[in-house]
């Protein structure tokens, strides 16, 4: 075919040609002649600034402020865009060493050459103050605000938890989190943490040649407001709080007040404590290791963690059930043989109400014996399993053996153990054992361990005559006052409350009649009902008190433990919870004697308290 | 056996190669990140791209030992399971970017619409090459018409108007051979009538048509037929009703983005949240290059990830970033020596089969080139197209591959005998 044509070539290769010269001169209109970018070549522009939400504050439940911010500044760096840099003038205004300055801009260059990384942390507005208006010296260094928190009563330490910068499995887990920032990590900072971190914001600022921020990038319009953390209202009691702290001093164990109509946890002390206030800012990293290497763990909330034999008041539990199956009446009397089991000297109990107050181990023998072997089966062993199984079923109502679904990290519960069948047959064998191989469950010892928590609940179950609603921390948080369904639930045991009547009784009269064995819990004017127990223990035995009062329409159930305390559950821990049902039904404690008593003396002195007394011993 | 001496034109395999490797450095730093930063990565965008290269090299490899008549024997049968592959995306598409021209096989995923550009090109070069052709009838140039129109249908009813407008480029081998020079003029004239009846006010526009043609018809001209009376007041109803057709077209043909990304490009709207953003950013991040750049890896407006598709359709940002305007400059350059050889490469084929396709590749390479980095300067609206042979991905390097080199074969043996 033609090649007539073949001139047109040159009119193809033409347009090619201009149109490239079209895009050169375009370019060079952009790149070298156009004002606008070359300033913004100059400008070298933009800065991503992230806008840190204030964290919720936490309250108790009237109102007061128990944790809240404070502002602090981090200096931030750009390792590439740092130039001209006045070293030794930049060290000095920061009062570092040169060695200091190149460790730390090695770190954040390992990290990233083109984003930002922290430089210093947690500069204080003091300091801030005073090389403020230096900022503009030192290129690629800018101030990022960020806040910490502030305890204005250093109470509750290991239920309020701390605030950490996140760890790699943070990240890993939350894409929300960015190397540096913070996160709760325990306590309710954990367990709230989306609630109380609110939403990063971001800006993105021009910067100027000085390192100045000159404005927001397009009026702000990619920018996004930073959204406050929600507030939390707990159910705490700020002052019994304080008190109970302030009881527990120089002893170990644990408080645990409840309000029994509604499951909201008053006070929960774990001693030995400590000030939050440690655990804050950058005497946070040194702190946090002297606490975690204490041998007394005023870390772990003893209250939730710690797994005790129940001792005598698993007692009012056993007598519910054993009365709910009907394998005993309200008067059933045994006697008190102390060949089956050991026992104080009493009279024998004629009724449960007698049995609860005398806390007679040969009695709970017996009541044990006929929930365990109820002649289902001719065997034994076979009758044995029976029984458990339906006992390990009660307990599981009580809130026995599992973890409360309450609101602090789960991480930090104890289940304790209600051993099953299935627990036995692994440990003797399946048939091997029978009831006269695990009575010791009888009077709380043995394989059966509780969280004080529970035991606490179960003083709300007793007051509440046969129901609880798991103990809970928050009452509700955030602006629209969100409350959590579940703690609006009633859990029951399925037990007659006439029977907790008698259970309310008995523990009436083992505070208030002759031969109780918590006379020393006694307050005039309240109705305290109670139970003592002995935790046995490798060390001293655990001194070991529930309790609620009034015994009509109850306000306060509570649990206290001492831990190593000789003298069982009357001598220490009976005392202690009297005094601080007195502080929150009366509002003042009257009996000032009693208070210094309790509050000074030291139960289990031969026991080193904190790391520091036992550096001190050996100085 | 098949035996000959083959003549390979190495001057536009080293063009190729040297806008290939570039292309790779610009990738490896438009992604740079430290942790990353080994050049055999292949998780990352520019390892990926090794592995893309590697296979583009083997493919052309493969043709330069293929013999030249298989291709243009297998003309028609590629045409077609081109298109077949074609109708089979719109069914079996998967959305990426608001197209749907991917078709996902087990994880790995393609683009019929890349394949698509060669295959026509093949097919149109087959046609017309046919002994009894001849442009001058008006079948030729209907069968040549639908020939181009039914894949860009195709490639339109996907979403993906970058790649259909590709195919507006056959107009420049259709002009070779013989289809009047006017159709280039009306193009042009139809893109600026368009352009200014969406900018000024129609009657405005009418005036000046009406003055252009009383001026034609009274000054330009000594003699006036009544034909040129006729001729002139058709041309002129013609513009008026196209110029009066644009509202139409722009409000109901095209899509609500392309709409904006119009209006942004002639500066009516500046939304700069949404589609002016892209254009503003990389306007930005070529004028704050300079004249010799940042530097390689020292962009940072590309790097601060304000330029969105920066390592596929504004790979351009980066160089204009990094390499400046010397490096833009030498870039075009490049891309204008390995164009105007290839046209220099048809013109010298004794087979029309190859003149003709010779210049289909040239047409196809340039309207990329213009589209993407018209776009990137902010000279034509935003239009997703790659620039050949740069941008990552792997479907476009090895579509663009294959083109080239089933012509660099041809060429190779154009002095065999037919």
């Amino acid at each position: 075919m033609s090649n007539k044509y073949a001139d047109r070539s040159h009119v193809v290769k033409i347009i090619f040609i201009v149109v490239g010269a079209l895009f050169v001169g375009r370019l060079a209109m952009l790149q070298l002649f156009n004002p606008e970018y070359k300033e913004k070549a100059e400008l070298q522009s933009l800065r991503n600034v992230t806008q840190y939400p204030a964290r919720g504050f936490i309250y108790d439940r009237h109102g007061e402020l128990l944790v809240h911010n404070e502002a602090v500044y981090d200096l931030m760096v750009i390792p590439r865009m740092v130039k001209d840099l006045d070293t030794a003038y930049f060290c000095q205004s920061l009062d570092i060493t040169l060695d200091d300055f190149n460790e730390r801009i090695e770190k954040a260059r390992k990290y990233s050459s083109y984003s930002a990384s922290i430089f210093m942390k947690q500069i204080s507005k003091e300091e801030y103050a005073k090389f403020e208006n230096k900022m503009f010296r030192f290129k690629g260094f800018y101030i990022s605000q960020r806040t910490l928190r502030i305890y204005d009563r250093p109470i509750a330490a290991q239920v309020l938890g701390y605030v950490g910068e996140v760890d790699q499995a943070d990240l890993d887990r939350d894409h929300y989190y960015k190397r540096g920032d913070y996160i709760g990590k325990s306590g309710l900072e954990k367990s709230y943490e989306e609630v109380l971190r609110g939403t990063k914001g971001k800006k993105i600022m021009h910067v100027d040649a000085h390192n100045r921020e000159i404005g927001p990038y397009r009026h702000g319009e990619f920018d996004t407001l930073p959204i406050e953390g929600c507030n939390l209202y707990t159910t705490l009691d700020a002052d019994l709080q304080t008190y109970a702290e302030d009881l527990m001093a120089n002893k170990r164990g644990c408080v645990v007040a409840i309000e029994p109509s509604t499951g909201e946890i008053l006070a929960m002390v774990s001693a030995p404590t400590y000030d939050p206030n440690l655990l804050v800012g950058r005497i946070r990293g040194k702190n946090y290791l002297m606490l975690n290497s204490d041998i007394a763990k005023p870390m772990l909330n003893r209250a939730l963690i710690g797994q005790y034999p129940p001792g005598s008041i698993f007692k009012v539990a056993q007598s519910m059930v054993a009365l709910d199956l009907g394998v005993i009446t309200p008067s059933s009397g045994f006697a008190c043989e102390k060949s089956l089991v050991g026992c104080h000297n009493h009279p024998s109990a004629r009724s449960v109400q007698e049995a609860i107050k005398m806390s007679c181990n040969p009695y709970f023998y017996q009541v044990y014996r006929r929930v365990i072997q109820q002649g289902k089966y001719k065997n034994l062993y076979k009758d044995a399993q029976y029984g458990l199984t339906i006992w390990h079923d009660y307990m599981m109502r009580f809130g026995f053996g599992q973890k409360l679904d309450i609101d602090l990290p789960k991480s930090g519960l104890s289940t304790g153990n209600i051993p099953d069948t299935a627990f036995y047959n692994k440990w003797y064998g399946k048939e091997r054992w029978a009831f006269s191989t695990i009575y010791s469950n009888s009077i709380g010892q043995g394989e059966v361990t509780v969280v004080p928590i529970q035991m606490a609940n179960l003083a709300a179950i007793v007051a509440n005559r046969g129901y609880y609603i798991t103990p809970h921390m928050v009452r509700f948080y955030g602006p629209d006052s969100v409350r959590n369904e579940k703690y609006l639930q009633r859990h029951e045991t399925g037990i007659d409350p006439q029977f907790f009547d008698i259970a309310a009784a008995g523990m009436y009269d083992v505070v208030h009649v002759a031969g109780g064995t918590a006379r020393r819990a006694r307050v005039d004017g309240l109705d305290i009902c109670g139970k003592t127990g002995t935790a046995e223990n490798y060390g001293n035995d655990h001194s070991v008190f529930i309790c609620f009062a009034p015994k009509d329409n109850p306000k306060i159930a509570m649990a206290v433990y001492v831990e190593n305390a000789q003298g069982g559950g009357g001598t220490w821990a009976a005392p202690i919870a009297g005094l601080l049902v007195e502080k929150y039904l009366n509002g003042e404690v009257k009996r000032t004697d009693v208070e210094k008593m309790y509050r000074e003396i030291n139960p289990c002195q031969k026991l080193p308290l904190t790391r520091r007394v036992k550096k001190a011993k050996k100085r | 056996m098949y035996q000959e001496k083959l003549k390979i034109d190495w001057i536009t395999i080293a063009l190729y190669a040297a806008i290939m490797i570039f292309g790779w450095m610009n990738i490896y730093s438009a992604c740079y990140e430290e942790s990353h930063a080994a050049i055999f990565d292949f998780s990352q965008f520019h390892g990926k791209q090794l592995i893309w290269m590697g296979l583009a090299l083997l493919t052309a490899a493969v043709i330069m030992l293929t013999e030249p008549r298989v291709f243009s024997n297998m003309s028609y049968p590629i045409y077609g399971i081109v298109l077949g592959l074609l109708v089979l995306t719109l069914f079996l598409a998967v959305t990426v970017n608001g197209g749907k021209s991917w078709i996902d096989l087990g994880g790995f995923r393609f683009q019929p619409s890349e394949f698509a550009k060669f295959a026509t090109a093949l097919a149109l070069a087959k046609y017309l090459s046919a002994i009894d052709i001849d442009l001058k009838d008006m079948r030729t140039k209907v069968i040549s018409l639908i020939l181009i129109a039914i894949p860009a249908v195709l490639v339109l009813l996907q979403h993906d108007t970058g790649s259909a407008l590709v195919f507006a480029s056959f107009i420049f081998p259709l002009y070779r051979e013989g289809v009047s020079g006017v159709v280039l003029v009306i193009g042009v004239a139809a893109i600026a009538l368009f352009i200014m009846a969406l900018l000024v006010n129609k009657y405005i526009i009418l005036g000046i048509l009406a003055l252009m043609a009383v001026g034609y018809l009274f000054v330009w001209l000594n003699k006036r037929s009544r034909k040129d009376y006729f001729r002139t007041l058709g041309i002129f109803a013609c513009c008026a009703l196209f110029v009066f057709s644009v509202d139409f077209v722009f409000n109901n043909v095209l899509e609500s983005h392309q709409r904006e990304r119009i209006d942004v490009l002639l500066g009516k709207t500046e939304d700069l949240q949404g589609s002016g953003y892209n254009v503003n950013q990389s306007k930005i991040a070529i004028g704050s290059g300079g004249i010799i750049g940042k530097g390689f890896l020292g962009g940072t407006v590309t790097k601060a990830n304000f330029v969105p598709e920066k390592h596929t359709d504004f790979i351009f940002c980066t160089v204009g970033e990094e390499w400046g305007f010397l490096g833009c400059t030498i870039l075009l350059i490049l891309y204008n020596l390995l164009l105007q050889r290839l046209i220099n490469m048809a013109e010298r084929q004794r087979s029309p089969f190859a003149r003709i396709y010779g210049y289909c590749v040239a047409s196809i390479l340039f309207i990329h080139l213009l589209v993407n980095v018209g776009m990137v300067i902010g000279l034509v609206p935003v239009i997703g197209i790659p620039l050949p042979f740069f941008s990552y991905g792997g479907s476009s390097l090895l579509a663009f591959t294959i083109l080239l080199f089933i012509f660099i074969r041809q060429d190779a043996s154009k002095n065999q005998l037919l």
